[in-house]
């Protein structure tokens, strides 16, 4: 092995974004023909350190050499030329062009497209042969599936001759079949000798497919090691940097009358894509269910739609009285006024306003509350002192509600999302994704607010990908997929593997 | 951490770009070979050296306190209103209409009424862009821009086919009563014993300015709808969330920015030219646009770019009476103020901000 | 209505589409790159100027032909610097790029020539002199056809057969070359073309640039062809007709020529007729002046099919991950 140069060396590579040190010191050896996963927590600086490598990013310090060769890489055009392919998180496709458009577009033979056009339709055919890389070459991006559009970056990557190839969480968006269909092409281009980096911070995957694992925690690489000498549960600790304590001290449920009733709930989307198809469930007082899936699988259009955000048919009722689901009382303003609160998926483009204070962000959605209202204008005095209350309350640093949303880390901009809807003493939770991209200690506090609000007789719905936080908070589990619920599990009789299946479409028991 | 204090963003980032916008100013005045500070002094001394002076520039500010309004309310909601031109002219049309058609006893009252109906007409010509862009998704901008060329067709033909008295060459209505007459500063200020000039315009419209300007801060800082208003006009997805409802917002938003940019016909129509005439707003909407933008969409930073763009109009007609300079410089630095506070406003930004971030690293 | 009334009305509707033509296929190129631009009519007016004073004071329309293009381009340059290097806001930096140069034009014009902001009338080689045909005269008397050619195909400057011409050029270069599918790209997806290793930078300055040689011709073509010199805001608003031709057209180089013929009509017609009798119905002239603006109103309300303008339109572009 010695006597080969890694395919990929980065040394002493950092990066500041403003006060922020998002690499500290990084260094990597990542060796041809082999699959190295990157794996690390959000906000770890995992992208940060690819996009250094395709030069979307100029590294403040450190040096990168590829084959052995020292290459400055200021730009994409650069990393293309060094042969490196990247397949971001976020496809950059050209919407409304064709598949055989989006892979010559930059890597076009000359002035005229006709003859480029036809070079491509060549190659791509023989790429599809030796990689089993199938896509039609003349369907239009926007009309073909995620896992297609993903081939085509991938296409787009080889056409250039790559043969480094860098996968920015590249199954956040995919089924588990999908996934490993991903997984079989990845195979494939490893034994056809290309250089693989997977970034992901699923533990599944990197136990799966790669060769050698290297852990990120906060700006910097804390371990690289063969995969095949390491355990999911090593990889964790490293990831967090102490042993992680997922299980959450709660006491067995009592569930009392049915709160939430949902029959034959029906969405369509825009594009008349059928988001939500046939969705019955309930929860009962005093009861969390969790709801489990890959991202896209209804979950969001489900927490929408009970949240006032979308449209929908069917039926619903709270407490037995129904609630509006197309008419005048269907919006947010109405939900709210019934009882139900709403910690939404992504508190920075929904749950705040980045640019409003923290005391103006705790009115949010509750706005029109007569607790903050003064003849016709609004009470500003009261609604900071409930926000200076409410921020001790939940531990908000710093306890400023003068300091706009923007100013607080994720933990604290989620604390006050939380406070602000657990404190109106909801009769119904709604929480989506209540633990992206907040530290440990947060994760802690949020989850322990939830049970805590479970125990005082509320009924809460929550969703998550992270299967691990819906084992170790929810009191029922039910799996979406493709829009519907698959089944439900209780978190005592089920495990990761059975309800993987089911978030794959699959009946966990017949297969 | 914010980049920057906010005392820098709110002042200091203004006074730079107006203080850029100036030495361009200056630069295009020295071309023409003329003094560029013998033009200031000539500007401030007809601007503001005397009551007469001073009375042109506060009735330029009035318009232009309106206008500015106009565009500040529509920019909290993210939303670039550059139909205020039109809707200032309908606006005119509304208060022409009540001056002519009904009978008032007494200015008080028949300022009220033309208030409420030339507010009332400039909503109404904001009323389709802000339904078509809430429920259509027709890009404000582009239908604005269509109903100012709509409105000013349409207000030739009513000036010309309509409204016009017989025998009357000028495309004009007749002249409004002599009840509907708003009194000037100089009758306002004469029983406080205050001397003010006879002959200068400005009028009773001022108070009305003043007043919108204090209405406005409140109804954007202090009211719930301004609170709906501000939030979607950070985030439509938060908005969504919050059940504020995007249609509701950008109706109301516009409506409001629309009756703002109609009330300014009181002071042009009503209080100085004492009939309708063709063009009676003579760009004042698109200044708007540049007094909006130098006062960060508050009130009271509106309220000093539109008195600074009074001083300017004034300024710039006494330029052109004793100089070579022609009233047009005023457009290149109206067009300079929209620039550097507006489209360039990253280039004085950035700098600032990497200068503010050292100098915290400094201290740190 | 006879036939020769007939040809003259289209006989002028070209000579008003073309200013329109140029500033739309304009407008088309800026856009389609994601940049919007309203700031076609300042570009135009600028030039129309430059063009105007420098033919006037050269005698050469080519100069100043030249002179306007270069006068629209600087304007182009503040406003590629503003959206793209400064990632300012597109709508605004045209609205400053408009007023610039409704103020500059006069200042200028009135500090050169003194003649109240207006330049010398051109004659002789300052204009640009129509271009008979070959056997345009020889073949006038062939019945139908014969006036046609001699009337309405013949007969106009060199300039309008240069604007008639881009517009297959547009099309070839747009859906044939390898810059118009980057082109393309960028205006939808400015991330797709930046990963791809091509600079979003560059594309969109070319872009503008582009715009600004058009709206310069345009211009020039206002100040040196159909008019005899540049008096003060000669462009009366075109520059937003162009605009609504672009939408009407929905940013395709065919459609727009038959947007900006459709404008080109209505403008000959208003000039012609003052108000048109139709027995039963008086249509007045303003009608006329404003339905390009009600007809851009009709279509952006997607009533008659919808106009979808390109994705990354007025957008900066902020590399991200």
């Amino acid at each position: 092995m010695s006597d080969v140069a890694p395919a990929i060396e980065l040394k002493g590579i950092s990066k500041a974004f403003g006060p922020v040190q998002a690499n500290k010191d990084i260094s990597i050896r990542v060796m041809p023909g082999t699959i190295h996963g990157i794996i690390g927590e959000n906000g770890a600086g995992k992208s940060t350190l690819m996009s250094i490598l395709y030069g979307f990013y100029k590294a403040d310090k450190g040096e990168v050499f590829i084959h052995g060769k020292r290459t400055a890489i200021p730009d994409s055009q650069a990393a293309i030329a060094a042969g490196i392919g990247m397949v971001f998180q976020h496809f950059k496709l050209v919407e409304n062009f064709t598949v055989l458009e989006n892979v010559i577009l930059g890597a076009e033979d000359g002035r005229l497209l006709r003859p480029s056009l036809a070079k491509a339709r060549k190659e791509l055919k023989r790429l599809a042969e030796d990689y089993g890389l199938n896509v039609d070459p003349d369907a239009v991006i926007e009309e073909i599936g995620v896992g297609m559009q993903q081939r085509v970056e991938i296409l787009k990557a080889l056409y250039r001759q790559a043969d480094i190839l860098i996968l920015d969480e590249p199954t956040g968006v995919l089924t588990p079949a999908e996934a490993n269909q991903l997984f079989r092409i990845l195979d494939r281009l490893r034994a056809e000798g290309k250089t693989i980096v997977l970034i992901t911070h699923k533990l599944r995957e990197i136990m799966e497919i790669t060769d050698t694992v290297s852990v990120m925690r906060r700006g910097q690489m804390t371990a690289t090691v063969k995969t095949a000498e390491t355990s999911p549960e090593q990889l964790a600790e490293l990831m967090v940097g102490r042993k992680v304590l997922l299980r959450v001290d709660k006491a067995p449920a009592k569930p009392g009358a049915v709160v939430l009733d949902v029959q034959g709930l029906n969405v369509t989307d825009e594009k008349g894509v059928q988001r939500l198809k046939d969705v019955s469930l309930s929860i009962r007082a005093g009861e969390i269910l969790g709801i489990a899936g890959v991202a896209g699988n209804g979950q969001s259009e489900l927490l929408e739609v009970l949240g006032g955000m979308t449209r929908a048919t069917g039926r619903i009722t709270l407490n037995g009285e129904e609630i509006d689901l197309t008419g005048r009382h269907s919006d947010g303003q109405s939900r709210r006024a019934r009882g139900i609160a709403h910690v939404p998926e992504d508190r920075q483009r929904e749950g705040l306003i980045m640019d409003f204070f923290a005391w103006e962000n705790v009115a949010f959605g509750y706005h029109r509350d007569p607790a903050y209202r003064r003849g016709v204008l609004m009470d500003n005095a009261a609604l900071q002192e409930d926000t200076a209350r409410k921020m001790e309350k939940f531990d908000v640093r710093p306890p400023n509600p003068w300091l706009t949303a923007k100013n607080f880390s994720g933990g604290n901009q989620q604390k006050i999302v939380v406070a602000r809807e657990i404190e109106r003493n909801p009769t119904l939770l709604l929480v989506g994704q209540p633990t992206r991209g907040v530290d440990i200690g947060a994760i802690e506090f949020i989850h322990n607010q939830i049970v805590a609000l479970r125990d005082q007789g509320a009924a809460v719905l929550l969703v998550s990908v992270e299967l691990d936080e819906i084992l170790s908070l929810s009191d029922r589990i039910a799996v979406m997929f493709d829009g519907k619920i698959m089944g439900e599990r209780l978190p005592g009789q089920t495990d990761a593997g059975e309800l993987g299946l089911l978030m794959a479409g699959m009946n966990g028991r017949a297969a | 951490m914010e980049k920057m204090p906010k005392w820098a963003d709110v002042v200091l980032i203004p006074l730079i770009s107006l203080l850029l916008a100036a030495v361009l100013s200056a630069l295009v005045i020295l071309a023409i070979g003329e003094d560029p500070w013998a033009a200031l002094k000539m500007m401030v001394q007809g601007a503001l050296g005397s009551t007469y002076g001073w009375g042109y520039t506060l009735y330029y500010a009035t318009n232009f306190i309106f206008t500015g309004l106009a565009v500040a309310v529509a920019f909290h909601a993210r939303m670039f209103n550059i139909g205020g031109e039109g809707q200032a002219m309908l606006g005119g049309l509304g208060v022409a209409l009540v001056c002519l058609y009904m009978p008032w006893p007494h200015w008080t009252v028949a300022v009220i009424g033309a208030s409420v109906v030339g507010a009332a007409f400039g909503a109404a010509w904001a009323a389709l862009p802000a339904w078509l862009q809430a429920k259509r998704g027709s890009h404000i901008v582009i239908t604005t821009i269509m109903f100012n060329f709509i409105a000013s067709a349409l207000l030739n033909y009513v000036l010309v086919n309509v409204l016009r008295p017989k025998g009357s060459m000028d495309p004009a209505t007749a002249k409004f009563p002599a009840a509907t007459h708003l009194p000037t500063l100089h009758e306002l200020l004469l029983p406080l014993g205050i001397k003010f000039s006879k002959a200068a315009p400005a009028n009773v419209s001022l108070l009305i300015a003043l007043a919108a300007c204090v209405f406005v801060w409140l109804l954007i800082w202090r009211t719930r709808l301004g609170y709906e208003i501000r939030a979607f006009g950070h985030s439509e997805s938060g908005a969504k969330y919050a059940g504020i409802s995007a249609v509701k917002i950008t109706v109301v938003a516009m409506l409001i920015s629309g009756a703002l940019a109609g009330l300014m016909s009181v002071n042009t129509t009503m209080g100085e030219a004492e009939r309708l005439v063709l063009n009676a707003t003579e760009g004042a909407g698109f200044i708007g646009i540049a007094v909006a933008l130098m006062g960060r969409s508050h009130p009271f930073g509106v309220l000093l770019a539109a008195i600074l763009f009074g001083f300017l109009y004034q300024g710039g007609a006494e330029l052109a009476l004793w100089t070579n300079i022609p009233r047009e410089m005023i457009v290149v630095i109206q067009a300079l103020v929209i620039l550097f506070t507006g489209a360039l406003d990253n280039m004085v930004r950035m700098p600032l901000e990497k200068l503010f971030l050292s100098l915290r690293r400094k201290e740190g | 209505m006879d036939y020769m009334t007939i040809l003259q009305i289209l006989d002028s509707t070209v000579r008003l589409a073309v200013p329109l033509l140029l500033a739309c296929l304009a407008g088309l190129y800026s856009e389609r790159a994601g940049i919007f631009d309203i700031g076609l009519e300042g570009k135009m007016l600028a030039a129309a100027f430059f063009s105007g004073a420098v033919a006037a004071v050269s005698g050469s329309a080519w100069l100043g032909l030249l002179a306007g293009m270069g006068a629209s381009l600087v304007l182009s340059a503040l406003h590629g610097l503003a959206s793209i290097t400064f990632r300012g806001n597109q709508l605004i930096s045209g609205v400053a790029v408009n007023f610039l140069a409704a103020g500059m034009t006069v200042v200028v014009a009135q500090d050169w020539f003194k003649q109240g902001g207006r330049t010398p009338s051109l004659s002789g080689a300052a204009r640009f002199e129509p271009i008979t045909l070959p056997g345009a005269e020889a073949l006038r008397d062939v019945p139908i056809l014969g006036p046609l050619y001699a009337e309405l195909i013949s007969g106009h400057t060199s300039l309008v057969y240069i604007a008639f011409a881009c517009v297959p050029l547009t099309w070839w270069a747009l859906y044939r070359t390898r810059f118009g599918l980057r082109l393309r790209a960028v205006g939808e997806n400015p991330a797709a073309v930046d990963t791809a290793g091509v600079s979003v930078v560059g594309l969109r300055y070319a872009a503008v640039a582009i715009c600004g040689v058009l709206c310069g011709i345009a211009g020039a073509y206002l100040a040196t062809a159909l008019q005899a010199g540049f008096v003060k805001d000669m462009t009366a608003g075109r520059g937003y007709i162009a605009l609504a031709a672009l939408i009407f057209a929905k940013w395709r180089p065919w459609y727009a020529l038959l947007a900006t013929l459709l404008f080109g009509l209505l403008q000959a017609i208003a000039l012609r007729y003052q108000n048109i009798d139709l027995g039963a119905i008086t249509i007045p002239v303003q009608v006329m002046d404003a339905l390009p603006y009600i007809l851009t109103v009709v279509i952006l309300a997607g009533f008659v099919g919808k106009a979808i303008p390109p994705r990354a339109g007025g957008e900066p572009y902020v590399k991200e991950r």
